[in-house]
């Protein structure tokens, strides 16, 4: 059975996928932010960094 | 099938509802009439429609019984004739200001003269279905929204429902529109030379769609400011208020995240990615989807709350045919499908 993770960013329920692997970058799918997986059990997410960019001005 | 006619159906408003109610499974177009363009075709005027439709304008006065009328007149007119409108249809859907309001002194005073029909205000329900889904449900008058109340209103509402604005703090809507919001027929402000190109300030204070965000949302202290932009079609709503102690950027999320779930055209747009972050109106041209963003300076509690729309769709034409679908107990997406397009 799959675990889910609250993402840190919104708080948007996550579900992990069982092949994941502490050290992948997930992408939330509510705000976007990259996720590193940082423990399975229990599953953690911490923020990954973004690269930041010109996107419009 | 249902059969809707239009009054009034030369101008914006009117060609968007003939463009939707073409393509409706469940609705036939049987008039569409226009005093000034009486026997052309309706393509004549809304060159899009050119070869989707034979329909000829016809005269008001030869209006005939349907189950659905859609009033597209200028503000003012369909309070005139309301009790005739009800005699030859069972709903309706007024696109006017002049059912909007239900309090005939508000009325007085935002649009500066008597409500002509004020027995009728109350029968009338305010057709935002994000706001009255379920009375619209039961309703056989609806009136229309004001394009920029709209965009106010839905910019402000899931911080309303969430209750997170601070007790006293003024809010403040900043608001760009396009040109298409003044409507088919020009004025010297609308002059193509005088109108190309502006960013100009037209309404600082006491727009008359600020009424409506008072009526809908039960602010006080609300200001909303108007801005001509160069666009054609399209409003941005960029309000600014205080949140109350303690409220984090997650709390907006669970405000906003919920009320775009329970409603097929709000849209959260809030971005880490690509182009399109934030909510923008071109990308909304010919749809019925409301894009909302948002963004919290937590240090001080500065919450900026945004919703772009095609002011002629979610504006005006989309919600109406919206809220018939409603009426009509359809799916309320019915005919609404269109996604907009991408580059534009």
């Amino acid at each position: 059975m799959s675990a889910t993770v609250a993402c840190v960013e919104c708080a948007a329920e996550i579900e992990l996928t069982e092949d994941i692997e502490v050290g992948e970058i997930i992408v939330c799918p509510d705000c976007g932010v990259d996720l590193e997986v940082t423990g399975l059990e229990p599953a953690a997410v911490e923020l990954a960094p973004m690269e930041q960019e010109d996107w419009g001005e | 099938m249902i059969r809707a006619s239009i009054v009034g159906a030369s101008g914006y408003a009117g060609g968007e509802l003939l463009r939707i109610l073409l393509d409706h499974p469940q609705v036939q177009v049987a008039q569409a009439t226009s005093r000034a363009h009486l026997g052309e075709y309706v393509y004549q005027v809304h060159p899009n429609l050119r070869k989707r439709t034979q329909l000829k304008f016809s005269d008001p006065a030869a209006l005939e019984p349907v189950e659905a009328l859609f009033l597209a007149l200028p503000h003012g007119q369909a309070q005139h004739n309301i009790e005739a409108y009800a005699a030859l249809a069972g709903k309706i859907v007024d696109l006017s200001a002049d059912f909007r309001l239900r309090d005939p002194e508000a009325y007085r005073q935002w649009y500066g003269q008597p409500h002509a029909a004020p027995n009728w205000l109350s029968k009338f329900v305010y057709g935002l279905p994000e706001l009255h889904r379920r009375e619209l449900a039961a309703a056989d008058y609806v009136s229309g929204v004001g394009c920029n109340a709209t965009a106010a209103n839905l910019a402000l509402l899931p911080l309303v429902q969430a209750d997170l604005i601070a007790v006293g703090s003024p809010v403040i809507v900043e608001i760009k529109v396009g040109s298409a919001e003044s409507g088919a027929d020009g004025n010297p402000g609308s002059h193509h030379p005088e109108r190309a190109n502006v960013i100009r300030t037209f309404s600082a204070f006491g727009h008359r769609h600020t009424a409506e965000v008072i009526q809908e949302l039960g602010l006080r202290d609300v200001t909303l400011t108007m801005t001509s932009v160069d666009l054609v079609r399209g409003v941005l709503a960029t309000a600014h208020a205080i949140v109350k102690p303690g409220v984090a950027l997650k709390d907006l999320w669970q405000a906003y995240r919920p009320l775009a779930a329970e409603n097929p055209f709000l849209r959260v747009v809030r971005e880490q990615r690509g182009i399109y972050r934030v909510p923008e109106p071109k990308i909304l041209a010919g749809s019925n989807y409301a894009d909302l963003g948002f963004d919290l300076d937590e240090s001080s509690g500065h919450v900026v709350s945004m919703c772009a729309i095609d002011n002629l769709m979610k504006g005006a034409a989309g919600t109406a045919v919206q809220c018939l679908n409603l009426m009509l107990g359809l799916d309320e997406m019915t005919g609404l499908g269109f996604a907009g397009l991408h580059p534009i």
